[in-house]
C-alpha cells in the first residue's frame, strides 16, 4: 500500500513536527506555536492525552484512567498558555488518610491545629516533629523548584551557557550553610526509610508520610535514593499552597484539552490516529517523519514525546541514532513497578474506621500502616509478582468533581503499587489480571464492609496495559525511573539532557528527560525553549517565577 | 414594616442573621467578622476550599446584611429613574438591573442591584444603607418607600450546580431563566424570589424569603445538594471570586461619595468603570447628570484598570508606577491570585490617560517572607476585562455541573 496522496499537503513542510500528544508533547508544540511556527502533532491514539487522559468506558462515568491528580504542574505554563481560558479548572482536594489494621486512621487535615492534634492522637512525641518535618520538606522544595524550568547544565561543557548554569547552581549551593548541605547531599541519596525515621518514632505516621516515594518506583522504601521521589510528588503546588494537590474538573484529559486548545489557538494542527514508524534523517539532518501507514511528512525539526527507549530504538534507525545512544537507551532504566484500577461505584463505600460525616474521604486513602509492610510488597514485586499487601493510593475524584458521575454514584481511581511488567517471567493472562484486581479489590474491602456491593464496573491496568495504549515502555509511569543516576544532567543519559537528540533538528520532550515524570509539563516547555534558542527566535517560554 | 427595636439591644454590638445557627454548624475556625451591624464569617472552615465551592461545585452565602430597601407607588419608574444613571424603561418587570448612583457632583454614593418585581413597584439591594438618600430624593414623587433589611433573608447560592440543585428542589422552568431574570416561586410559608445574579462571575442565583423561610430553605438547598459537596462559604472567598470576576466593591475599590471627608477621593462612575451605566441622553434628568455630562466633555480623572501583575507576589496596597521607577500615576485597590484563572491579579486606578487596554504599567509590591519584607518591580498590563468569565455565566438553560 502507497502513501495516501493528498494533493499540495503531501508536498507541504512544517517547521516541526511533534510526536505524542501527551502533556509534554502539546506544551512543546503549544509554546513552538506561540512563537509563530508551523508546528504538526501527530499522535498514534484515536484520541489526544497520553497519560493526561479521560475517557468514558462505563455508562455515564468518565475515568482519570491514567494519571489521576494534578499538583505539579508548572503554573508559569498554565498561565503562559492560557489555560483557564481553554477550560482548565485545578480544584484543590481535601482530606486524606491511612487506615491501620487495628481498624483506626490518621488522617490528614488542611488545618494546622487539626492536623497537629491528629498526630497527637497517635504519638505525642511526634507532634513537634512534624513541623520541623515540613520545614525541612519546604527547604528543599524551595531549592529545586527554580531548577524545574531550567535546561540542566552540561557539567562537561565549557560553553558560556553552561558555566553560567553552573555558577547558578554552585551559587544556590553557597547559599545554603554548612549544616543545610550536609543535610541535602544525605536527603538525595538516602531511602525514604531512614529519611522519615530522623523525624518520627511513630511507624503509622512514617507509613503515612512515606508512601508516595514509592509511587512509580521500581525500589523499596528502604532503597536509597527514594527520599527525593518523596519530594518529588511534594514539590508541587495548588496556588501557592506548597504539597497541596488538586483535580483536573472534568478528569486529567481536561489538562490535554486545554494544552491542544492553546495549540490550535496559534495555528497548530493535530493528526490523532498517526502512529510514527520512523524519524527520517538525511546526512545528519531530520528530515520529517515517516507514519505507519506509510505517508511521508517533512518538517525541519522532530521532537520525540516518547520515552527514551522507544524513541532511540523503536522510531530512529540504529544508523541514525549511533552506537552511544542505542546503548544508552537500551540501559535506560524504565521498568514498570505500578497498576490501577479505575473503578464506577453505585455510591460511597463506607469505611469502618472514619469517624460520621468526616470529610476525609474526599481526599486520598492508603492502607499501609507500617514501613515494614512496604518493604515487603517490594520484596514480592521483585520476586516477580504483584504485592499481595499492596500500597494503595484511593481516590474518589466525583466526590469533589461533579462532571465525573453521575448524582450519587462515584468514580474510584486505586493506583497499586507494587505490579510487575510480567508475572514469574510470564505474560499476564486475562486470568492473572482477574487475580491481580481481585487482590486490590479485596484489600480495599477488609476496610470498607460495602466496598463490593457498590461496584459497578472496573478496569485493570497493568504495566503491560499501560504500555500498549500509552506507549510508556514497561508501564514506567515516569518515563524512566527518578534515581540519581537519570536526574539532571543524567536524563535521559549524560550528553544528552538538553533535550537535542544525535542527529540536527532532533530533539526530545517527554518527561525521560529533566526534570522527568509527573503531569508537570516542565520537560515540554524546556524542550520548546532550546528549540527556540537554535531557531534565534526570541523565547516565549517562562522561567519558574520564584518563591523569595 | 421595618422591625421594632427593643430597649435591651445594646447588650449585643451585633445582629444575628436568620442564617446564623445554620452557619454555626459549618463553623471550625471561629472567625467572624461585622458586615452592616451583622456578624458574620471570614472563613467556616478553609478559604480555598470554600472558594473552589463557588467554581466547582455550589457555595452558600448569607447576603442578608445587604442594605435592602422597596420602593413602590404611581411614580416609581419616574423616581428610579430619577435617582440612577441607567435608563430605568429598559428595566422590564421580572428583570435585575446592576447600577451605581450619585451626588449632584456625579459622584458615585454606592452601587447594587434593582430588581423590578412589578409595574409599579422596586427592590434595591446596596452595600451601604441608603433610607437618607431616598429620602431626599422622594420630593415631589407620589411613591412610598421603606427599608425591608432586616425583614428579607437572603442567600448567594453560586456555582456551576447551582442551577441543577434547584431543579432538584422542585423549582420550576427555574432553567430557562437567563442572567438577570427575576421569578417567584412557591415554597412553604410563601412565595421566595429567586434571581439569576450574583458577585462571583459565575453561574448563580440569589434567593430572597422571610425570616422564617431561611432555615428550610436551608435545608432543602442541602437536602436537594447532598451529592454535589455544596459549602457554605465565608466572606473571604467570595472576596476572591469577586476580583477574579473583576467586579468593584465599596468601600474597597472606591469610597462612597456621601462619606467621603477629604476632596478628590470619591470617584465617579466613568471613573469606576462603568460607563456602561451612564444613559446621559435617555430623556429625562437624573442625579449628576450635568457634572457627568462635564466630565464627559471635559475628560475623567483617573482610569479604572483590571490589571494581569507578573510573577507571583500578589500586588495589594502597590503604587503604580508608568515604567520601573517611574512616575506614581496611580494604586491598587484590591488584589489577588486569581485560582481558576491562575493569574496575579489586581484591581487599581491610574491618571489619565493611562491605562488603556493592553498598555503596560508597572507595580512596585512590598512583599515579606518569614518576616523579612521585599521589594519587587512587576510588569502589568491592562486587560480587556475580568480574568474570569466563564461561559457558564451566562447560558441558558445552564448545564447540569
Amino acid at each position: 500500500m502507497g502513501p495516501p496522496t493528498k494533493g499540495n499537503e503531501a508536498m507541504k513542510k512544517y517547521d516541526v513536527i511533534v510526536i505524542g500528544a501527551g502533556h509534554n508533547g502539546l506544551t512543546n508544540a503549544a509554546f513552538l506555536a506561540k512563537a509563530g511556527l508551523d508546528v504538526l502533532m501527530v499522535e498514534k491514539n484515536d484520541y489526544i492525552g497520553g497519560a493526561s487522559v479521560s475517557r468514558n468506558l462505563h455508562k455515564d462515568w468518565m475515568y482519570s484512567n491514567c494519571s489521576y491528580v494534578c499538583s505539579l504542574f508548572r503554573p508559569e505554563i498554565y498561565r503562559y498558555l492560557n489555560l483557564g481560558k481553554h477550560g482548565l479548572q485545578v480544584v484543590t482536594y481535601n482530606g486524606g488518610f491511612s487506615l491501620t489494621d487495628c481498624g483506626d486512621y490518621l488522617g490528614s487535615y488542611s488545618d494546622h491545629d487539626v492536623m497537629r492534634r491528629e498526630i497527637q492522637r497517635h504519638s505525642p512525641i511526634d507532634v513537634d516533629a512534624y513541623d520541623r518535618y515540613y520545614t525541612e520538606m519546604a527547604k528543599w522544595c524551595r531549592f529545586i523548584r527554580p531548577l524545574l524550568l531550567r535546561t540542566p547544565p552540561d557539567p562537561t561543557s565549557f560553553k558560556i551557557r553552561d558555566l553560567d548554569e553552573l555558577r547558578f547552581l554552585a551559587k544556590k549551593f553557597g547559599e545554603l550553610g554548612h549544616k543545610d548541605l550536609h543535610d541535602f547531599m544525605r536527603f538525595f541519596t538516602i531511602s525514604v526509610g531512614d529519611f522519615v525515621d530522623q523525624f518520627f518514632t511513630s511507624d503509622l505516621i512514617k507509613a503515612h508520610k512515606a508512601g508516595s516515594a514509592v509511587v512509580g518506583t521500581n525500589l523499596g522504601p528502604y532503597s536509597p535514593g527514594t527520599a527525593y521521589v518523596l519530594l518529588h510528588h511534594y514539590m508541587g503546588d495548588v496556588d501557592g499552597a506548597t504539597g497541596a494537590w488538586g483535580f483536573a474538573r472534568g478528569g486529567m484529559g481536561a489538562v490535554a484539552k486545554a494544552l491542544a486548545g492553546a495549540f490550535q489557538e496559534h495555528g497548530g494542527e493535530i493528526r490523532t490516529g498517526s502512529g510514527v514508524e520512523q524519524i527520517t534523517v538525511k546526512n545528519g539532518k531530520v528530515t520529517g517523519v515517516r507514519l505507519e501507514n506509510g505517508e511521508e511528512i517533512k518538517a525541519d525539526r522532530v521532537v520525540s514525546n516518547l520515552d527514551a527507549k522507544r524513541t532511540f530504538l523503536g522510531i530512529m534507525d540504529p544508523k541514525d541514532a549511533g552506537e552511544k545512544v542505542v546503548k544508552a537507551a537500551k540501559k535506560f532504566k524504565i521498568r514498570g513497578s505500578s497498576g490501577k484500577l479505575n473503578i464506577a461505584l453505585n455510591g460511597i463505600p463506607e469505611l469502618s474506621a472514619l469517624p460520621k460525616d468526616s470529610k476525609l474521604i474526599q481526599g486520598d486513602f492508603h492502607v499501609v500502616d507500617n514501613m515494614e509492610a512496604y518493604e515487603r510488597s517490594y520484596d514480592e514485586w521483585k520476586s516477580g509478582t504483584w504485592s499481595k499487601n499492596p500500597y494503595l493510593d484511593v481516590l474518589i475524584p466525583s466526590l469533589t468533581d461533579p462532571t465525573m458521575a453521575p448524582p450519587g454514584k462515584h468514580f474510584m481511581s486505586v493506583f497499586v503499587q507494587y505490579c510487575p511488567e510480567k508475572v514469574n517471567g510470564q505474560d499476564w493472562t486475562p486470568e492473572l489480571v482477574k487475580q491481580f484486581g481481585d487482590t486490590v479489590i479485596n484489600t480495599i474491602a477488609k476496610y470498607s464492609p460495602n466496598f463490593k456491593s457498590l461496584i459497578e464496573h472496573v478496569e485493570v491496568r497493568t504495566p503491560g496495559k499501560i504500555e500498549e495504549e500509552i506507549g510508556l515502555t514497561g508501564g514506567n509511569i515516569f518515563q524512566g525511573e527518578l534515581s540519581l543516576s537519570q536526574l539532571m544532567f543524567n536524563r535521559p543519559f549524560p550528553g544528552y539532557s538538553q533535550y537535542r537528540g544525535p542527529v540536527n533538528g532532533m530533539y526530545m520532550c517527554g518527561s525521560s528527560t529533566h526534570p522527568g515524570g509527573g503531569v508537570m509539563a516542565a520537560p515540554g516547555a524546556n524542550a520548546a525553549r532550546e528549540i527556540l534558542i537554535d531557531m534565534k527566535i526570541s523565547t516565549t517560554v517562562p522561567e519558574d517565577e520564584g518563591d523569595d | 414594616m421595618t422591625t421594632e427595636i427593643d430597649r435591651d439591644h445594646w447588650r449585643s454590638a451585633v445582629k444575628f442573621s436568620p442564617f446564623y445557627n445554620k452557619l454555626k454548624d459549618h463553623d471550625m475556625v471561629n472567625m467572624w467578622h461585622r458586615w452592616a451591624g451583622y456578624t458574620v464569617p471570614t472563613v467556616l472552615e478553609n478559604t480555598t476550599f470554600e472558594y473552589f465551592a463557588i467554581r466547582n461545585t455550589a457555595s452558600l452565602f448569607d447576603l442578608t446584611p445587604m442594605s435592602k430597601y422597596r420602593i413602590w407607588g404611581p411614580e416609581a419608574l419616574d423616581y428610579m429613574n430619577r435617582l440612577l444613571p441607567r435608563d430605568m424603561t429598559k428595566l422590564r418587570v421580572g428583570r435585575v438591573a446592576y447600577t451605581a448612583w450619585c451626588d449632584d457632583e456625579g459622584m458615585v454614593i454606592d452601587d447594587g442591584t434593582v430588581f423590578r418585581v412589578a409595574e409599579d413597584e422596586y427592590l434595591l439591594c446596596a452595600q451601604e444603607r441608603q433610607m437618607e438618600i431616598l429620602k431626599r430624593n422622594a420630593i415631589g414623587f407620589d411613591i412610598e418607600f421603606e427599608e425591608i433589611s432586616d425583614e428579607i433573608a437572603a442567600l448567594s447560592f453560586q456555582g456551576p450546580v447551582s442551577c441543577k440543585i434547584l431543579k432538584n428542589m422542585g423549582f420550576k422552568d427555574i432553567e430557562t431563566m437567563k442572567m438577570f431574570d427575576l421569578r417567584y416561586f412557591d415554597f412553604p410559608g410563601g412565595e421566595v424570589m429567586i434571581s439569576r445574579s450574583g458577585y462571583t462571575g459565575d453561574l448563580g442565583y440569589e434567593l430572597w424569603m422571610k425570616n422564617e423561610q431561611a432555615e428550610p430553605m436551608w435545608d432543602a438547598i442541602f437536602d436537594a445538594g447532598k451529592d454535589y459537596n455544596i459549602r457554605p462559604i465565608g466572606g473571604n472567598a467570595l472576596e476572591i471570586a469577586r476580583i477574579e470576576a473583576g467586579l468593584i466593591a465599596a468601600n474597597v475599590d472606591f469610597s462612597p461619595a456621601n462619606e467621603t471627608v477629604r476632596p478628590g477621593h470619591a470617584k465617579s462612575p466613568f471613573e469606576l468603570g462603568l460607563d456602561w451605566i451612564v444613559k446621559l441622553d435617555k430623556g429625562v434628568v437624573f442625579n449628576g447628570r450635568r457634572a457627568l455630562l462635564k466630565e464627559k466633555q471635559q475628560g475623567s480623572r483617573f482610569r479604572f484598570v483590571r490589571l494581569d501583575v507578573e510573577g507571583n507576589k500578589t500586588a495589594c496596597n502597590a503604587y503604580l508606577f508608568d515604567k520601573e521607577n517611574g512616575k506614581n500615576i496611580g494604586y491598587v485597590s484590591s488584589a489577588v491570585w486569581a485560582p481558576s484563572a491562575k493569574k496575579n491579579i489586581a484591581l487599581g486606578f491610574v491618571d489619565m490617560p493611562h491605562g488603556k487596554v493592553g498598555d503596560i504599567i508597572w507595580a512596585e509590591i512590598y512583599y515579606k517572607k518569614e518576616l523579612k519584607w521585599n521589594r519587587r518591580w512587576a510588569k502589568c498590563t491592562v486587560m480587556d476585562g475580568p480574568a474570569w468569565n466563564p461561559p457558564r455565566k451566562t447560558k441558558t438553560p445552564p448545564d447540569d455541573f
